[in-house]
């Protein structure tokens, strides 16, 4: 029954991306879980964007420190929801445009991670024999290193900067990738539409990306965004070891540090900073979760 | 009890009206309409019909087994008597394993890979009847003899993976029967098998069934197996029970379109791909929720009548009653539709032209090298280790013949078309293409050329077609490559034509292939292969996988294709009935070596190997005029690491000669020109066999096409 030919009118498959894109998001309606994590992602997403118009104060600007959530600042008679740090700079501020930080470095990292693990996966399942026993050994011994150490080796090496965060965590996320499209990889190019290509002759290059790569996508997509959600902890670790970006430039995991030595008197410097990773984080996941429970009905 | 007329005798089954429905996400989708069947004790059912029709559904329903979304939504399923309907869920499970017993297709996944097989066997008795462990054991070891099972000890203490697929499927009917099953559901098991084996199994359930008194209904989608297993048939298309009665009546007399229709695309003995091809059934089977109001068959079915088979469901009519020669159709015109006296057959055909030598193969031979590391071998010396994949290959094929390479699984076959399209090289030998030797060209070294001129169709439909891509982009690339048009509307044209070739719809271009159904995905297969005007297409068991009247048109296409192009076709295949149909010449291969050789004529018929003639008896035919000679291999294909030194097949073969068999390779014996036959035994007395098909004269009216 399911080899049959299904109506669907070639405008719905020829060409239009947004199209395809469109009904995918219909599917993920189906499942609430998934909706959940999309809602969450794409509050956060929101606000990235729009944080200058909704930051109610200026991030920098010390207003009065140690303020509790509620209190309203004398001189401008506006509400500080969330209260004020130690220097006096208003949390809720902080947090809108500290979601900036994350939600730039966070993909860019994931993105950086996936392209060179995917490289790598490609060429050791894909070949086999020599290549794939020296990139294995190779992600086996990046892999065997506790994950914090490679951050520190990294970051201490090259300095604090965004450019490095991106190099660290591509450093310590491509061998797990890497492992997942060599899997993949192993299993595709023994389909025959892999011998088809290969026996009319084209490139190795283009039956790794042409043929092999696209089939794979469905468990990678669920995987970025389950590593996606790891991403972001890990930049909130970097900055609460402050190996991420240089202050005063807010910074979840850096707000959660400086939060962290005044945790028994002042409570919401550290907490507010890691309910907003964690509602973040949770949205990756449940929207991976969604997705794995749509592709695995069909 | 047994000697009595079954009528006598309470039924072991009885359904009625059955009615099946599986509720998704669009709505109710009924799965099966108005089913009835009764099963005596003994008797033996059979249920064909093409994939989707629904006949596994109805075994699930009898077992009362239908999943989340699936429900018997009318009719009554009685067994011994009792209406399954009111069981508990707690009867419904001491019933199932043990009165009721079920053998799917795939032995493998139907064993525990980490149990041992006598631990799985052992926990059917101690279940069901409480046994203990020392007589469950002796139960077990009891019933692995009794299914021919060589030396039941060591089975009991072997794990799945230990044996063979055929030894497997024995073990899975062993723990089906030692419940002592009054009834035993049978899901396609030997689809999965090799055709030596099958007829082994086959004989085997019949045997059993008799002993035991166990009622079988067999499920399956081969026409020439039923006919050799089952007392009366039920013909399944979209849902309903189309045709039913003793495969007497419906072999030789079939009323039903659909069924003639299936016979018609079967290639039968007197089927020949130049005076008599198959004629396919237009269109495909309608999905479930798109069924036509009316007769389910109509909008295929050529004896099609507005205003009468499209209102109103049709019921079951009587052709005949009584006991055992009842024959119902669910068709409103079957009196209408009078018998002819010409058999079935599409348009005659001029056989082909055969041009000069286009593949010559000689003395090819591909190894494998394994490295032995353990370290007996590190002693022993002999750290590597073959598997001699093809030994010795040599065979030529003509401009436009059709060359068939035949074999059971592991024989090599697939090894040889991968050495062909240079996805492996030679270990020795030559191959020729037009006369230059490829062989030892791995496919990154060939030119364009001999890459366009050399194609290839896959097994799989699912597999063949990148599931990324559109249909038309996939075809358009290999135009692309092979240089055979280089400007973009150019290409498109091509493909547009191909499309055409192949009997689809110009749409198709731009659609993805999970929307095409497998006899549709396998057509772009066969269009991508002669995209680049090839000069040899190989075809890896490419209707294998198909349905029956899907098969038939592949088929035919092919053939049309191949005959427009003089194209040299390689037809790998397991299947002897389609290799009779479109092959003019055959290589018989077992355990990567030719047994035998030559024109399709010379190979089916005396002189045979004793390997031909053992396979030639193994595959069922679907024609009750048809008598064959039965001969039922022992054993097990030899591994290919350790093939026996001499004959390849002397550890099986049944006209076994002696230690010469054993220890000496026999040499090649030519019968005729290009006829060639290795064995030991003389041609002489290779020729004094009897032939293993003989066809009976037709005593009666039989199978005609349908005339108004």
């Amino acid at each position: 029954m399911a080899d049959q030919t299904s109506p669907i009118s070639p405008a719905a498959t020829g060409t239009s991306a947004f199209l395809r894109a469109c009904k995918s998001f219909s599917l993920l309606r189906e499942s609430p879980v998934g909706m959940i994590g999309a809602a969450l992602v794409l509050f956060w997403v929101l606000v990235a964007i729009f944080a200058p118009v909704l930051a109610p104060q200026d991030p920098l600007q010390s207003l009065q420190p140690f303020a509790k959530p509620g209190t309203v600042f004398a001189k401008t008679g506006s509400t500080l929801w969330l209260g004020t740090d130690h220097l006096g700079r208003d949390i809720l501020s902080r947090i809108i445009w500290g979601s900036r930080t994350v939600l730039i470095y966070a993909p860019l990292a994931t993105l950086s991670a996936y392209v060179v693990g995917i490289m790598m996966g490609l060429t050791a399942g894909y070949y086999r024999g020599w290549p794939d026993t020296v990139l294995s050994r190779i992600t086996d011994i990046i892999l065997s290193f506790p994950v914090l150490l490679l951050y520190v080796i990294v970051i201490a090496t090259f300095g604090a900067s965004g450019s490095n965060i991106v190099i660290a965590i591509t450093f310590a996320s491509a061998p797990g990738v890497m492992r997942i499209v060599r899997g993949l990889v192993l299993d595709l190019r023994n389909r025959d539409y892999v011998a088809a290509a290969q026996t009319r002759g084209e490139s190795a290059l283009y039956v790794m990306l042409i043929e092999i790569l696209p089939n794979a996508r469905g468990p990678l997509i669920v995987d970025a965004c389950v590593r996606l959600g790891y991403v972001i902890i890990t930049i909130g670790v970097l900055g609460f070891l402050g190996l991420g970006l240089p202050p005063p430039d807010p910074d979840w995991g850096g707000m959660i540090n400086e939060g962290r030595k005044m945790a028994m008197v002042f409570p919401h410097m550290a907490v507010m900073p890691s309910i907003a990773i964690s509602s973040l984080v949770l949205g990756f996941n449940l929207l991976a979760d969604g997705l794995r429970e749509i592709s695995l009905r069909d | 009890m047994a000697e009595q007329n079954p009528a006598h005798i309470d039924p072991v089954l009885e359904i009625d009206g059955l009615c099946i429905s599986y509720f998704v996400r669009s709505g109710e989708i009924p799965a099966v309409v108005d089913f009835s069947l009764t099963l005596a004790p003994g008797e033996s059912v059979g249920l064909v019909g093409e994939s989707g029709c629904g006949k596994s559904t109805v075994a699930m329903a009898i077992m009362r087994y239908m999943g989340q979304n699936g429900d018997i939504v009318g009719g009554t399923v009685r067994f011994k008597g009792r209406d399954m309907a009111g069981m508990t869920d707690e009867e419904l499970r001491r019933l199932r394993g043990s009165q009721i017993a079920m053998i799917y297709q795939e032995p493998m996944a139907a064993l525990n890979p980490s149990l041992t097989i006598g631990a799985q066997l052992m926990e059917v008795p101690v279940t069901h009847e409480g046994a203990t462990p020392d007589k469950a054991r002796e139960l077990a070891t009891q019933m692995l003899s009794d299914v021919h099972l060589p030396d039941p000890e060591r089975i009991m203490e072997a794990f799945p993976h230990q044996i063979s697929g055929g030894q497997q499927q024995r073990v899975v009917i062993a723990m089906a029967l030692l419940g002592k099953p009054a009834l035993l559901l049978l899901d396609e098991p030997t689809t999965a098998l090799d055709v030596t084996v099958e007829a082994g199994i086959v004989e085997l359930i019949a045997e059993l069934s008799r002993k035991f008194n166990t009622s079988l209904l067999y499920i399956s989608h081969n026409l020439g197996l039923m006919m050799e297993v089952c007392d009366r048939i039920g013909v399944m298309y979209s849902g309903e029970v189309v045709e039913s009665g003793h495969i007497d009546s419906i072999f030789s007399w079939p009323k039903h379109p659909y069924t003639h229709g299936l016979f018609g695309c079967i290639p039968l003995p007197h089927a020949d791909k130049n005076t008599r091809p198959l004629v396919a059934i237009p269109g495909q089977l309608p999905l479930p929720h798109e069924r036509p109001t009316g007769c389910n068959f109509a909008p295929r079915c050529t004896f099609f009548k507005a205003g009468e088979c499209d209102v109103g469901q049709v019921a079951m009519e009587a052709v005949t009653s009584g006991d055992d020669k009842a024959h119902y159709v669910r068709c409103l015109r079957w009196d209408e539709i009078k018998h002819g006296n010409e058999a079935a057959h599409g348009d005659i055909q001029a056989p082909a032209e055969l041009g000069d030598f286009i593949l010559e193969i000689d003395g090819m031979q591909k190894y494998y090298e394994i490295h032995d590391t353990s370290i007996s071998a590190l002693f022993g010396g002999n750290k590597t280790r073959y598997v001699k994949a093809n030994e010795d290959l040599t065979f030529r094929a003509r401009r436009g013949e059709t060359v068939a390479i035949v074999g059971e699984s592991g024989c090599g076959k697939s090894t040889f078309a991968k050495v062909l399209m240079g996805l492996e090289t030679a270990t020795s030998g030559e191959v020729r293409l037009s006369g230059t030797s490829i062989g030892n060209l791995p496919v990154q070294q060939r030119s364009p050329q001999q890459l366009a001129s050399l194609q290839m169709v896959f097994q799989n439909p699912n597999d063949t077609l990148n599931p990324s891509l559109t249909i038309g982009s996939q075809i358009g690339r290999v135009i692309r490559k092979f240089g055979v048009e280089t400007d973009r509307k150019k290409i498109r044209e091509r493909v547009l034509t191909l499309l055409d070739t192949v009997k689809l719809p110009r749409e198709f271009e731009w659609r993805k292939p999970r929307q095409l159904s497998g006899g549709q995905k396998q057509r772009v297969g066969i269009a991508r292969a002669f995209a680049g005007n090839p000069t040899t297409v190989i075809a890896d068991e490419p209707i294998s996988a198909l349905d029956v009247s899907v098969a038939a048109a592949v088929t035919e296409l092919l053939m049309d294709i191949q005959r427009e192009h003089q194209t040299t076709l390689l037809f790998i295949s397991h299947d002897l009935s389609a290799v009779r149909y479109l092959a003019d010449r055959v290589v018989v291969m077992y355990l990567g070596q030719i047994m035998e050789s030559g024109t399709t004529d010379e190979v089916f018929s005396p002189p045979y190997h004793p390997y031909t003639e053992a396979l030639l008896s193994a595959v069922p035919i679907a024609d009750p005029l048809v008598v064959k000679r039965r001969i039922v291999l022992e054993g097990n294909l030899p591994s290919s690491l350790n093939p026996p030194p001499g004959c390849p097949f002397s550890t099986r073969c049944p006209r076994h000669l002696g230690s010469i068999c054993d220890t000496d390779a026999p040499a090649v014996q030519f019968n005729a020109d290009r006829h060639g036959i290795s064995c030991h035994i003389p041609l002489d007395e290779l020729r004094q066999v009897a032939p293993v098909i003989t066809i009976k004269e037709p005593v009666q009216e039989t199978r005609h096409p349908l005339t108004e």
